[in-house]
């Protein structure tokens, strides 16, 4: 048996001053599993050990390769086009904040952020609302061609709404919705609806039969039982699909491009980077202060709804596993 | 239902049946529908022999394919990789999730823009790096965004910059539905790291990889948004370098009016993702999808 090499290293290891230390600081006779479990135990701090040394390969590759882009786009915002010509990659001297200051005092990024985040909103209420009824019935009611409208939703997940972009926009000049934020809304709302009406589906499916039959039994209409039982209880899934249609909303382009263009008081804050970007092109570095200004939106919303959002995507991949 | 329908029905299908019935016509877009408009004439299967003599729209398909075989080839195993490290416990692997996961919140129109400034040629980050540690005969003549022989592999890597977390977080999520007897069980029979990946952990995640597969396909057939900005002012890049099919399309319909022309090209696409699509459900992922949340069909 290998034990007692494994076992002298493994007190290398912990008695090195490392992080992966606290994980592997069991005392020792509390909770052991027996005989090969030991072995077991043993490896797994010796694998410790070694993960602690990948965590920092992990940590120097995620700083390179995420954060060091970042920074240098918001370092780089703090800079006038002389510095950020001739020293891109020191720190400012000195710091010029002109380019933040210029932006958040002039109306048109505040203007971007406010229409992404009504058309995200609004996108979100309709999806939201017409999924949930429609997820509803597909979940709890037989009916006459049930299945094949929901293969018809389902199989709305394979058109991607670049392939219907061009006659979209044909209906909406016909139907005079250019240059309106509904152009975009109602037809993100409608994209939005397969994924959002299969998670629900999913969910729906999954609350005990029970619960229903007894509110039925205490006198609870359909709707009712739609209403006060199955939304409450699908509050989770609901903030799931909510905050991935909003963030699909928000980080739209294409569509915003051809609706919005002419409609500058409507434009978006993705389509507003590429405007700006095209118009101060020369000026890089109020181009990167610009930038950097309208991610702060998604990641503060990012760090605040992580969660749902990897819920959101993560079940996708099938529960079952 | 009704209020879901008919919004599916109306902005959904029928513009998807009006790209099939305008791929027919040569149109310019005005003057009411092709078949009523003046300007319009019926072609037939015109456009879409014109879209495959078509050396730019031949190219798309090509870049396409170059485009998929990279993602999985390289993306998606990093992803992989990445996942299983960050499924180990050691201290700070969840604000690693959180970085490495940031990318994916961040729109390909911003990525684009930082990654446009980033790549230039004078004062870009990358190459004054490349300068300092003395690698500067790495930097291409025309610069990275100016080359025409690298500059897909060039999108490439700021697509994969983008969109890698969200793949880690998808693998991460199928890992944690293993369950550790497995793994256990099997270094408890004297297997190496090696080998529990190989014949435990892989095959568990099965279901998993098939999907990102799917979606990572998917995602690369209605590329636009980094590459448009990327490539801007000249989207599509140099010599329609990092062109896709959608970049295509909006060129012919909504710069040339090309309306017929650009609606037989986005039928392409969907041909190609729906072809794709029900194959690869039908073949490869038939056993997957029993109890998934996509669920066709019913249980």
């Amino acid at each position: 048996m290998s034990h007692i090499p494994s076992s002298r290293r493994t007190t290398v290891a912990a008695s090195a001053p490392v992080p992966g230390r606290v994980a592997t600081g069991r005392p020792p006779g509390t909770g052991r599993p027996p005989a090969t479990g030991e072995g077991m135990a043993l490896r797994r701090r010796r694998q410790r050990w070694r993960n602690a040394r990948l965590a920092t390969i992990a940590g120097v590759t995620a700083l390179v390769v995420i954060v060091i882009p970042i920074m240098f786009g918001v370092i780089g915002g703090f800079k006038d086009p002389g510095q950020l010509q001739n020293n891109p990659l020191g720190l400012p001297s000195p710091w010029n904040v002109d380019n933040y200051v210029g932006i958040l005092s002039e109306g048109r990024f505040w203007r971007n952020t406010f229409n992404s985040l009504f058309i995200g909103l609004a996108t979100v209420v309709l999806v939201v609302s017409a999924s949930a009824l429609a997820a509803f019935m597909f979940a709890r009611y037989a009916f006459r061609g049930r299945e094949v409208l929901f293969m018809l939703f389902a199989a709305g997940l394979m058109f991607p709404p670049a392939v219907a972009v061009l006659p979209l926009f044909v209906l909406l000049r016909e139907i005079g919705l250019l240059s309106s934020p509904w152009g975009v809304i109602l037809p993100q709302a409608a994209f939005g609806l397969p994924l959002t009406i299969i998670i629900l589906r999913t969910f729906f499916r999954g609350i005990p039969a029970e619960i229903e039959e007894s509110a039925v039994l205490d006198g609870c209409s359909t709707f009712g039982v739609f209403w006060r039982i199955m939304l409450p209880m699908a509050r989770p899934a609901l903030a799931v699909v909510a905050v991935l249609a909003l963030v699909t909303s928000w980080n739209n382009f294409l569509l915003p491009l051809l609706v919005l263009i002419s409609e500058r008081d409507w434009w978006t804050l993705p389509l507003g980077v590429q405007q700006f970007s095209s118009q101060y092109g020369q000026d890089t570095a109020r181009v990167l202060a610009y930038t950097m200004l309208a991610t702060v939106p998604a990641l503060a919303f990012f760090f605040v709804a992580e969660r749902q959002i990897v819920a959101g995507i993560a079940p996708t991949v099938g529960t079952k596993g | 239902m009704l209020p879901g329908l008919a919004m599916f029905g109306l902005l959904v299908i029928i513009p998807v049946a009006a790209a099939i019935y305008f791929s027919f016509f040569q149109w310019n877009g005005l003057g009411g529908p092709p078949g009523v408009s003046q300007t319009s004439s019926w072609v037939g299967l015109g456009n879409f022999t014109r879209a495959f003599s078509d050396s730019v729209f031949r190219g798309d398909l090509w870049r396409g394919f170059v485009l998929m075989v990279l993602s999985l080839t390289i993306q998606l195993p990093l992803s992989l990789g990445l996942a299983l490290l960050l499924h180990e416990k050691f201290p700070g692997r969840t604000i690693f999730r959180l970085l490495f996961f940031a990318p994916y919140v961040i729109s390909e129109v911003i990525t684009g823009v930082l990654f446009g400034v980033i790549l230039r040629q004078e004062g870009g980050l990358l190459n004054e790096v490349l300068r300092s540690v003395g690698l500067g005969s790495l930097i291409p003549v025309n610069g990275w965004l100016g080359t025409q022989s690298i500059l897909l592999f060039v999108a490439f890597a700021v697509i994969t910059w983008k969109y890698f977390g969200f793949h880690m977080i998808i693998y991460m999520a199928g890992r944690q539905n293993i369950p550790r007897e497995l793994t256990e069980a099997a270094m408890t029979d004297g297997a190496t790291p090696w080998q529990v990946f190989r014949h435990v952990t892989l095959p568990l995640l099965g279901p998993t990889i098939r999907v990102t597969i799917f979606l990572s396909v998917i995602g690369v057939i209605q590329l636009f948004d980094m590459i448009f900005v990327l490539t801007a002012p000249n989207f599509g890049g140099p010599g329609h370098a990092a062109e896709t099919m959608a970049i295509t399309m909006y060129r012919h319909g909504f710069q040339r009016f090309e309306v017929g022309y650009a609606s037989a090209i986005s039928v392409i696409m969907f041909l190609i993702c729906l072809v794709f699509a029900l194959g690869y459900i039908r073949f490869v992922m038939r056993r997957d999808i029993e109890g998934a949340v996509t669920t066709v069909g019913g249980r």
